[in-house]
């Protein structure tokens, strides 16, 4: 890895813009790539970062995805506000989905986006207020210790 | 198997070209679902999909999967078409349905994903 010091970034991201729709989480894969972390910490960020951009996108009204990459972790927070999660551990579950039959339609809304996120970071945290919004911080540590 | 060799068994017509050399085909992942995709699908496999949207573009560039294949003659739009060219993920179309062309690949030595 080239990394001295950490390095950040932010991404916009619009509820409802499908058009636009995962390309944080795609200059992000590339970013991670260019550093030199290893290519499976790469793609576990970026499928965690899909899903939780997916989701701002399908379930929220607008957001941010932040990265701050180190010589020790991946840390990728994304911030929206929206609707919020009433019940976490229930959103948690494999399968459980509010997904309207439109968003279906798009491939998406199987109920799998949480757990996947889960399997792949080495920390998970959601915080949610209802009406107001969502918080995820992700964390995918760089080094096989 | 390179994607020449799925066309001819599949009956299929490339759409996008990878650049840099056909990909090497490792395995096969059949689904509609983008979230298994991004937890099932290993690396160098071939996405085999009825849905044509841009979204499953997205998710093959993040699943490293390098080849997708459209099943059922679906119609795809521009968008979906350039994204493709635009990330380098090879794009071919049958008028078979995805159950036919999952038989035919795994005739032709081809294995799920999951069996990796
Ligand atoms: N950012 C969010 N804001 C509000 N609700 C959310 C948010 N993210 C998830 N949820 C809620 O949690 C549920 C489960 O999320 P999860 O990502 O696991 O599945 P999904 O998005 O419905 O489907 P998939 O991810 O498989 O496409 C959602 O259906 C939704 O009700
Ligand atoms: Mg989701």
């Amino acid at each position: 890895m080239k990394i001295k010091d950490s390095i950040e970034g932010c991404f916009q991201l619009m509820g409802g813009d499908f058009t636009n729709a995962g390309t944080a989480s795609s200059e992000l894969k590339s970013i991670l790539s260019k550093l030199g972390v290893s290519q499976e910490v790469v793609r576990r960020a970026a499928i965690a970062a899909f899903e939780a951009e997916m989701n701002v996108i399908i379930h929220a009204v607008a957001g941010t995805m932040h990265y701050v990459v180190s010589s020790e972790e991946v840390r990728i927070t994304l911030t929206d506000m929206g609707p919020g999660i009433q019940d976490i551990e229930l959103a948690m579950q494999e399968g459980y989905s509010t997904a309207p039959d439109w968003v279906r339609e798009m491939g998406w809304g199987a109920g799998m986006g949480l757990p996947n996120i889960k399997k792949n970071a080495d920390r998970f945290k959601i915080d949610s207020v209802m009406g107001e919004g969502t918080t995820l911080e992700i964390v995918i540590y760089t080094r096989k210790d | 198997m390179k994607l020449n060799d799925i066309a001819e068994i599949v009956d299929g017509h490339i759409i996008v070209n990878s650049t840099g050399g056909s990909p090497d085909i490792v395995s096969v992942c059949s689904t509609d679902l983008m979230s298994d995709v991004l937890r099932f699908a290993t690396k160098g496999a071939l996405l085999v999909t009825a849905l044509n949207q841009s979204q499953v573009i997205r998710t093959a560039e993040i699943s490293d999967i390098p080849a997708v294949l459209m099943v059922m003659g679906k119609k795809m739009e521009r968008e979906m078409i350039e994204l493709a060219m635009e990330k380098n993920i090879a794009l071919m179309v049958t008028h078979l349905p995805a159950f036919t062309v999952c038989g035919m690949l795994y005739a032709g030595g081809l294995r799920s994903c999951l069996e990796d």
